[in-house]
């Protein structure tokens, strides 16, 4: 039995073991530190400020008072237009990329500009929304142009991950699902889409947080300092009218306007993050909704 | 006895390297033609030629003429249609990620059948066919790949049935399954024979004595030798190269 025995070498191993399990539990909580620690001075700074009513009332004496429903709700549009254009389009075209095109050196070029277009900088994705939707398609300064210019700046990141994801499914379904007599869509629809479909979500996930906390691609295209609507409605904004949005008002809270208590944008901030996580919480929960309905 | 599948001066080349080269041969209605050879000798590419997969490969251009009960479908064709007439079998089961049931009822559906009743009895069917049935009739929800490597490759059979091929190709189907399994799966070839035509590539020279109605012997791309498999196995062959590989000389 002495090939069981603990040798100075198998003490090393169990040692090093060891060593690395820690490091690596160090790490997670060096990660995990800096988030809570955000969150929780987040809501430490903005108690004084948050309740519903700041939620559902306009801001009032100069942004110095008063709540961010206007703002609130703006968000919510750009995010949801943004994401009804961009998610589709998105989609489709990785598709196309992936399952229909062929290798040549036009797809390798359109492949390399989607993923250059994934690592432009916003204010670059802000300008060509400005030439392009607010002058050039004179769409003006409105909700359509900001929500466009978000769906332009987040639609190359949706490509791109909806790519890795058609990618993850093992070449050997699509043959079989060949053999069997199913075209090129029937395999896609019943085959890949359902197979990839959580990691289609996840790439659509992360760009939702995207579009709900960029400032520069809304400011240029239709997001204003403020702008009255009446209080509690659903639908305050018409497509073509400007609009507030949370991460703007963050913005113009904190450098553009004198004497604000300083509870009130870091309650603006948390609803930002609250509302961005109860986005994510639905499409994690479609998610796994469609992964049982897989199984 | 008529022929079902006609093949005359099949070509086939990888960038430019050649895997086929000008194989002509015939597969009658109602036989089992075995295809033995050493590996790269071609044989799966062959199979991929006849149900035109080889189209999924971008890099491999294919010539010559291939025709099905007397029809062209080397050319442009209804591909989809081509595949349901022709059933195939890989090396390695591959249970697509779905039902049991599912994985049986995926080419009716894709083919457009959707009453209930008619794919129930097609699943049946061809799980009994595929001696699947008793085994697995009682989880028919559950995933294909919870099932172990010898009930997969009956489930892929199985799956192969199901459109009512009127050509079976199995490409060394016996290569990640137990002996027990093998025997059951070349027992049901035996009793499918009298319905379609089977193409049995193998590895297993024994494999093809057993089956085989006629072997052919590729080697390299070509064909070395086509004929009844007792005169290609009796020892008075023609070619020694054949010879030399049935004795396990090489290969």
């Amino acid at each position: 039995m002495s090939r069981f025995l603990v040798t100075p070498q198998v003490a090393a191993k169990i040692r090093q073991e060891r060593i690395a399990h820690s490091v690596l539990a160090l790490i997670l909580v060096s990660i995990l530190i800096p988030l809570l620690a955000i969150v929780a001075y987040l809501f430490w700074r903005a108690a004084p400020a948050l309740s519903l009513d700041f939620l559902l009332s306009s801001p009032t004496l100069g942004m110095r008072e008063g709540g961010v429903w206007p703002a609130f709700v703006g968000t919510l549009y750009l995010v949801t237009i943004s994401l009804a254009v961009a998610a589709p389009l998105g989609i489709l075209a990785a598709v196309y990329l992936t399952e229909y095109a062929r290798e040549n050196w036009f797809n390798k070029a359109i492949n390399l500009a989607v993923l250059n277009l994934a690592g432009v900088p916003s204010i670059v994705h802000a300008l060509f929304g400005l030439g392009a939707f607010v002058y050039g398609a004179r769409i003006g300064f409105s909700v359509l142009s900001a929500s466009l210019t978000l769906a332009i700046m987040t639609m190359p990141v949706i490509i791109a991950s909806t790519r890795q994801a058609l990618l993850s499914v093992p070449h050997s379904y699509r043959e079989a699902s060949w053999n069997l007599g199913a075209s090129r869509w029937q395999t896609i629809r019943r085959i890949v889409l359902p197979n990839s479909i959580s990691g289609i979500l996840t790439g659509i996930i992360l760009q939702v947080s995207r579009a709900a906390g960029e400032t520069a691609p809304i400011m240029f295209t239709g997001a204003v300092f403020y702008k009255a609507i009446k209080p509690g409605t659903l639908f305050p904004y018409a497509l073509d009218e400007q609009c507030m949005a949370l991460s703007m008002h963050l913005y113009t809270l904190s450098t553009q306007t004198p004497g604000v208590d300083e509870s009130i944008p870091n309650a603006t901030a948390v609803l930002l993050l609250l509302l961005v996580f109860s986005v994510n919480s639905v499409a994690i929960a479609i998610r796994m909704l469609l992964r049982s309905r897989v199984r | 006895m008529s022929n079902r599948l006609e093949v005359h001066n099949l070509s086939l080349s990888y960038s430019g390297h050649r895997v086929l080269n000008d194989l002509s041969f015939d597969v009658r209605a109602n036989e089992i033609l075995a295809i033995i050879g050493p590996a790269q000798s071609g044989k799966s590419s062959l199979l991929r030629c006849l149900n035109r997969t080889i189209d999924f490969i971008p890099q491999a251009s294919m010539s010559g003429r291939v025709l099905l009960d007397g029809t062209v479908v080397s050319g442009k064709t209804d591909l989809d249609v081509l595949r349901r007439r022709i059933g195939m079998v890989s090396p390695l089961p591959v249970g697509l990620p779905l039902s049991i049931f599912e994985n049986v009822a995926f080419a009716p559906r894709c083919a457009g059948v959707s009453s209930r009743t008619e794919i129930a009895e097609t699943v049946e069917r061809c799980l009994r066919r595929a001696v699947l049935w008793d085994e697995v009739k009682d989880r028919l929800s559950l995933p294909g790949t919870q099932l172990s490597g010898g009930q997969q490759q009956r489930l892929t059979l199985a799956r192969a049935l199901s459109h009512n091929p009127e050509i079976l190709c199995l490409d060394e189907f016996s290569i990640a399954i137990d002996p027990v399994t093998t025997m059951r799966i070349e027992e049901v070839l035996r009793e499918l024979r009298p319905e379609l035509s089977i193409i049995l590539v193998t590895n297993l020279t024994q494999q093809a004595r057993r089956l085989g109605d006629r072997t052919m012997f590729l080697l390299n791309g070509e064909i070395v030798e086509l004929g009844p498999t007792d005169k290609i196995f009796s020892g008075v062959v023609q070619d020694p190269r054949t010879a030399d590989y049935i004795n396990g000389n090489f290969g």
